[in-house]
């Protein structure tokens, strides 16, 4: 059996974060699961990070704590991981993430000027999420799909072949689904 | 005969190849084979059969492997790690691979496995890959429940285990000492080399690093031979590649093809040549960090060396062509802009050139350069060559803008005596 800080994080905050201060069953048992995977428990400081958005949606000071107090890895450590890599987040980001494609391919097909849309429908910059707490939307190196271009990525759907009017369509999808959620 | 061992499983319909259905196909028949060959005799025959790196690189496979310490009681723990970390820009060919036929990847990492003697083998995919991930995660399990991977089949002492390990972003992940890093769950900075990772790699253990489509090419390599693989490619180099093509042509796509295929006919008879009746100006043939070529080269073979001295690189083999509509200077600023967020931070000429250049290009392109900033791009490419760099990043960035300058030149002084971009 592997060694493990027997302390769990002991600050309960009276926190606005929407985020519980310790980790889920679930959570935990994720990360035991990938920390059994390599050599070495500090691999598993990246993916519990990963394992935590997956499940919060982004990381939290507080989801920052607890994985430290769960591996035993110093929350500077995690910190500078948690700010180096583009997939983990750590502000707050909207239920549906897009991701528009930036590369070489996606730009000679126009996603400047799908990014030019996309700024106006949403109100918002790349990095930035929009008012009604939806949308989040980042710039992507290349998706990979450049025979497709261009495309996005809105959560895990491929959307390729993109003009300005499926866009359009896309986000009202969206937003007429969420809409129906907040009305059940 | 078999002339397409990469895509030979992958039909029009969008589906991935099951264990059963891949069995069928004579799947893991190269892994069998593989195991009844000792180590030093298989690293030979992928390195007679001439299989160079589809990373981009285009290092000999079974040479790669060759440096792999062959003591193995002094060094029982080595590893194996596929990069499935495709963000090139430009570049989309192995997302097919895994997509619709894991087990041809799996097959290849067992046989890789074999020729190294790793007990541990990650795949290292890209977070932004959901199918392929998930398509891999089920074929791992397959493969498992099939007892491929246990002592009963290999007659090793311990069993072969695979992991998938999701990428948290980043470009300089792709770079394999970044890669160890990550997998190491720190900040994904490339290492100094030597030592190589085959001497010193994950947790300081010999390890492999090898491409998606490099592994692909072993279950068959291994069947059918070296004299086979040799004899697929047309020109210098052996075997079979995925070429693609994207931009603005009329069939954007990708295809297996034989090794030294000339540029001419991937562009025009497999993308079907450019749309619109536009003119083609140059194209990069192997992703965002090799050098722009012009039309004079559309008769060339695509083979490592005929690109390289060409000027270019083949790079990750995925074409992306430049029309006569499109800005070069914009199109090498997007370039830059990419390369300068991408930039990893540790070494200065790329943590401060790349901005600098995105910087110059930037007037330039908005019509307010001065003839002095080419020379000033012109130094940059300098200072960011091979050798003044830790790694691969900055001379990769360089390589489109050096290429502009010379095939473009025109372009940039057009943007900067009109004061104005004369595309828009």
């Amino acid at each position: 059996m592997k060694e493990r800080p027997e302390k769990v994080p002991q600050r309960i905050p009276a926190h606005q974060e929407g985020t519980a201060p310790q980790l889920s069953a679930e959570e935990m048992r994720a990360i035991d699961e990938e920390r059994s995977h390599y050599e070495s428990d500090a691999a598993a400081g990246l993916e519990a990070l990963r394992i935590v958005q997956r499940e919060r949606g982004w990381i939290s000071d507080d989801s920052l704590r607890a994985v430290s107090a769960y591996l035993g890895i110093a929350e500077a450590e995690l910190e500078g991981l948690a700010t180096y890599y583009q997939l983990l987040f750590r502000q707050p980001v909207g239920p549906e993430v897009i991701q528009l494609c930036k590369s070489s391919s996606c730009w000679i097909l126009g996603c400047d000027r799908l990014q030019t849309t996309l700024e106006k429908a949403l109100g918002i910059h790349p990095g930035e999420t929009s008012a009604d707490g939806i949308f989040t939307l980042l710039e992507n190196p290349c998706l990979g799909a450049c025979d497709r271009a261009p495309v996005l990525l809105m959560n895990e759907e491929l959307h390729s072949h993109l003009t300005e009017e499926k866009l359009q369509a896309l986000l009202a999808e969206k937003r007429q689904r969420h809409a129906d959620q907040s009305a059940d | 005969m078999l002339i397409n061992p990469l895509t030979k499983n992958i039909g029009a319909d969008d589906t991935a190849l099951d264990l059963g259905a891949y069995r069928n196909n004579d799947g893991y028949r190269g892994w069998l084979r593989a195991l009844r060959m000792s180590p030093e005799k298989l690293i030979d025959l992928v390195q007679k059969a001439g299989l160079r790196g589809r990373g981009g690189a285009g290092f000999n496979t079974g040479f790669k492997w060759s440096f792999v310490p062959g003591d193995r009681q002094a060094q029982p723990v080595r590893y194996l790690v596929c990069n499935a970390d495709e963000m090139e820009p430009g570049t989309f060919k192995d997302r097919l691979l895994m997509e619709r036929d894991p087990h041809l990847l799996l097959e290849g990492m067992m046989i890789a496995a074999h020729a190294i003697g790793a007990t541990t083998a990650y795949i290292f995919i890209r977070g932004e890959y959901h199918r392929a991930a998930k398509v891999l995660e089920n074929a791992i399990g397959e493969a498992e429940q099939a007892g491929l991977l246990t002592p009963e089949t290999t007659g090793w002492e311990q069993p072969l285990r695979i992991y998938l390990h999701r990428s948290s972003g980043n470009y300089i992940c792709g770079e394999e000492t970044a890669l160890l890093n990550a997998l190491e769950g720190k900040r994904a900075i490339p290492r100094a080399k030597p030592p190589y990772p085959q001497v010193s790699g994950l947790w300081g253990r010999p390890t492999v690093v090898n491409n998606v489509e490099t592994l692909c090419n072993l279950p068959h390599l291994v069947t059918q031979g070296a004299d086979w693989y040799r004899q697929l490619g047309r020109g210098e180099d052996g075997g079979t590649k995925l070429f693609g093509v994207s931009g603005k042509v009329n069939k954007p796509g990708l295809w297996e093809l034989p090794m030294g295929t000339p540029v001419r006919e991937v562009i025009e008879n497999h993308a079907g040549g450019l749309r619109d009746g536009l003119t083609l100006r140059g194209f990069l043939p192997g992703g965002g960090s090799t050098d722009f070529l012009g039309p004079q080269h559309l008769d060339l073979p695509l083979d490592y060396d005929a690109v390289g001295k060409a000027g270019s690189r083949l790079g990750t083999g995925t074409i992306t062509v430049l029309d006569e509509a499109t800005c070069p200077v914009g199109l090498v600023l997007n370039l830059s802009r990419f390369f300068a967020r991408e930039s990893c931070g540790w070494c200065t000429p790329c943590r401060d050139g790349l901005p600098w250049v995105v910087h110059i290009l930037q007037r330039i392109e908005n019509g307010e350069g001065t003839m002095e900033d080419l020379e000033l791009l012109r130094e940059h490419t300098i200072r960011m060559a091979p050798g003044n760099t830790f790694c691969a990043l900055a001379p990769g960035a360089a390589e489109p803008i050096q290429s502009a300058l010379k095939l473009f030149e025109q372009d940039f002084v057009d943007h900067i005596r009109g004061k104005a971009c004369p595309f828009h």
